[in-house]
């Protein structure tokens, strides 16, 4: 199993990101000639699929119950599975035709986040929407499954929330915490993000320090050949973050994420959480 | 974390989950009723209890959608405890069988339901049912029962089965709730003079009040209501623990054991703090729950509050029920709960199977007791799993007359059961000089098996031979207690291989 090359896993549930997630993948595997794997999940509803309130149990009520609850499930599980299957067969199509030279597809039962974890050791960078198809009508907000998986997944992840364009301006959250110089190793040494211009943005109070911070950090990517802008914000992170994003027309943001202590996020109010509120941008998110 | 839930488990399916719990609630107003004159104590013993253990069950209980309240197994077990005692030494019994299922949840008991076959399983179901309606044969019987009751209980049940085919409203209503308010209302309006609920004892007027049990706190007391406490904990997690199985499948989700352990424990112990009788889950409202598209926490929540308020705003009303109109209801439980597809199974399952079944069943109703049944059952089930694995050992015997010597090679399972056929395959009349045992082909499983080998070598030393035992330590490998390391395939074939 170790043998086996990690690969870009991608989360298509039809929802109106899911071509965008597709066209983002394929990016990335293109990039970093990474295989590309689609994912599409049967998430099994919590609402019944046989109500009867006569309250009555005859003979064999149990069994009967059993076998009437196993063919409606089935019958459901079943569309599912071939919608999903049509989906991801035109994902595959489209990375296909957009230069990916391996890619898979697979599905599997079960909540998106749960599904995750258990890929957890194969996957390399994974591309998910930011709202399913559960809340296709809602205009911002967070889907429940996403907040999950990023809590729970120690891998980067790509939040689309957007119809793809070539991530040519980076813009890399950075203050110097070690999630955020792992975000900075990784946007200098990734394939990715070898033609890219970076602006590494600082949010808060400047004094001498920070700016020694930020010429290290310059210093490190200009050695991987990369084209970087300093910039010091003042202001609420996330909303300063949002507006320069908008300003100076960045394609794409890399950040460190959650702290893994719940606890934490919970009292301190999560940062990664309201950046992902605000962001109309995707989020390239760093355990 | 006993009250962790997630928000799915509440509000997932709000809709089936609200009416479920509805359908529910009115199913176990009969059933609390019912089995708390099994118990001997009045109605409002066992309404107080279905509603603080389905309560309590509905945050802390491990499987979401199943009901637990006052049931029929443990109202059996109860019986002689409120002849001798008295009320308040059930109250007390409750508490300290609260207290023992809590501690069986830390010490992780939930996982040797593992030792309980399907066919005690089913054998635990019939049982169950069959003292469900046993327990309603007094209601019919009795010398002053009339004509009017037999008729009443005939009709109560045709309107249960019958009321669903009835096109749309049929499916709307519950029909154990058509069959009782058209009994009772016949009865009132008639002015039959049969037996009510009221007659049997006080409802409850109020909500239930704290109340600690009014017992000495002496060993004596304990010693009393310990050997109730113990049979009364274990059939109540034995119940919920198969109810649980059984709503795992119907609804193919998973289910935390341990922690239904605990939260039964709370459950009961809650029960008796508030002047409820000791309960667990139950199968037949299970079902019912779930038929009726209950899925969530929030099903069981509403059956036990609604039961409440309903009884406490109700009660004048409800001590009119007929009788007769109950026994309908419980004998529609008894027919629901039991499993007839196991006696259409008779004639294709093997008789060591049907054996076990039978026996779990015969145990019960002979004793009542549904925790010797499975005792029984399991013994049973355990002692045919051991002979049909004994069948597993052959002896290859191998003469070298040159040498003069005699090779037996052993394949297979050496363990109590099999260890005096292991004996008898060896030729001790044999004259040899030299006799090789070769067991790396075999597994001692126990002393019994060691022992066995010991006396084999001892009998042909006796008679003058040479002995030489070969293998014995690859043979041995699976003395050891805790034999389970062997996960790997390359391990599990090098240790259990060519059998």
């Amino acid at each position: 199993m170790k043998e086996q090359k990690q690969y870009i896993l991608s989360c298509i549930d039809g929802s109106k990101y899911s071509e965008a997630v597709c066209d983002y993948s394929s990016w990335i595997a293109n990039k970093v000639d990474a295989p590309l794997t689609f994912l599409h999940t049967i998430e099994h509803t919590k609402v019944p699929a046989v109500a009867d309130l006569t309250g009555a149990i005859g003979l064999g009520a149990s069994e009967d119950l059993l076998n009437e609850l196993t063919e409606v499930e089935q019958n459901r599980s079943r569309l599912l599975i071939e919608k999903g299957n049509i989906m991801l067969k035109a994902a595959k199509k489209k990375a296909v035709e957009s230069g990916v030279s391996h890619v898979e597809i697979r599905q599997r039962h079960g909540a998106l986040a749960e599904s995750l974890v258990e890929l957890e050791d194969e996957i390399r960078v994974l591309v998910v929407g930011i709202r399913g198809e559960q809340h296709e009508g809602d205009e911002s907000g967070v889907g429940t499954q996403l907040e999950t998986t990023i809590r729970s997944l120690h891998k980067p992840i790509l939040v689309v929330n957007k119809s793809f364009s070539t991530p040519q301006k980076i813009m890399l959250a950075y203050n110097g915490s070690s999630a955020s110089r792992k975000a900075l190793s990784m946007v200098g040494t990734s394939p990715a993000f070898k033609d890219a211009i970076c602006h590494l943005v600082y949010v808060g109070d400047a004094d001498q320090s920070i700016d020694t911070l930020l010429d290290e950090a310059k210093k490190e990517l200009e050695n991987s050949d990369i084209e970087v802008t300093t910039v010091k914000l003042e202001g609420e992170i996330d909303e300063a973050l949002a507006k320069y994003q908008l300003e100076q027309d960045i394609d794409l943001t890399v950040m460190g994420a959650f702290s893994h202590s719940r606890v934490r996020g919970f009292l301190l109010g999560s940062f990664t959480e309201k950046m992902l509120e605000k962001t109309k941008r995707p989020l390239l998110l760093l355990r | 974390m006993l009250l962790k839930s997630t928000k799915a488990d509440w509000v997932g399916n709000l809709r089936g989950d609200i009416l479920a719990g509805l359908v529910v609630a009115l199913a176990l107003i009969p059933e609390a009723i019912a089995f708390s004159i099994i118990a001997g104590v009045d109605p409002k013993v066992g309404l107080y209890a279905s509603f603080c253990i389905a309560v309590i069950i509905a945050f802390i209980g491990g499987r979401p959608g199943m009901i637990s309240a006052a049931t029929g197994a443990m109202a059996l077990l109860m019986v002689t405890l409120v002849k001798n005692h008295g009320l308040e030494y059930l109250l007390a019994a409750t508490l300290l069988t609260g207290v023992l299922q809590i501690i069986a949840g830390y010490l992780k008991l939930g996982s040797l339901m593992s030792f309980v076959s399907r066919s005690v399983v089913t054998g635990f179901v019939n049982a169950l049912a069959i003292l469900i309606f046993m327990a309603q044969l007094p209601e019919l019987t009795g010398a002053s029962v009339t004509w009017h009751v037999y008729a009443m209980t005939a009709v109560g049940l045709g309107i249960i089965y019958l009321f669903p085919y009835i096109p749309v409203i049929g499916k709307m209503i519950p029909s154990p709730l058509v069959c009782i308010l058209s009994c009772t209302a016949f009865a009132m309006i008639v002015g039959l003079d049969i037996r009510t609920v009221g007659d049997m004892g006080e409802l409850p007027d109020t909500l239930p009040i704290f109340l600690w049990p009014d017992v000495p706190m002496t060993f004596e007391t304990l010693s009393i209501i310990f050997p109730y406490s113990a049979a009364l904990a274990v059939v109540g997690l034995l119940e919920s623990l198969m109810t649980a199985t059984i709503v795992d499948d119907l609804t193919d989700t998973p289910s935390d054991k341990n922690r239904e352990c605990k939260g039964q424990g709370i459950a009961n112990i809650g029960a008796g703090l508030l002047g409820g009788m000791a309960g667990c889950a139950m199968i037949g409202q299970s079902v019912i729950n779930v038929k009726s598209g209950g899925r969530g926490r929030l099903s069981t929540l509403i059956a036990g509050s609604v039961l409440l308020i309903l009884v406490v705003f109700l009660n004048d009303w409800v001590a009119q029920i007929p009788m007769a109109a109950l026994v309908a209801v419980m004998i529609m439980v008894s027919i629901g709960t039991f499993d007839w597809r196991s006696i259409r199974n008779l004639k294709d399952h093997p008789l060591s199977t049907n054996i076990v079944m039978i026996s779990t069943v015969v145990v019960v109703v002979y004793t009542h007791n549904l925790a010797y049944g499975v005792f029984v059952g399991v013994l049973l089930a355990a002692l045919f799993f051991a002979n049909k694995v004994s069948h597993f050992m052959y002896f290859e015997k191998l003469l070298d007359e040159d040498s003069s010597t005699r090779t037996y090679k052993v394949h297979g399972q050496v363990f109590f059961n099999s260890s005096s056929k292991f004996i008898e395959q060896f030729n001790f009349k044999e004259a040899v000089s030299k006799v090789i045992i070769d067991l790396s082909r075999a597994h001692f499983w126990d002393i019994s098996a060691v022992y066995a080998l010991d006396m084999a070598v001892v009998k042909f030393r006796r008679e003058g031979a040479e002995v030489q035992v070969i293998g014995l330590n690859e043979a041995s490998e699976t003395i050891v207690d805790r034999f389970g390391v062997h996960d790997k395939p390359e391990e599990l074939e090098r240790v259990l291989g060519g059998h």
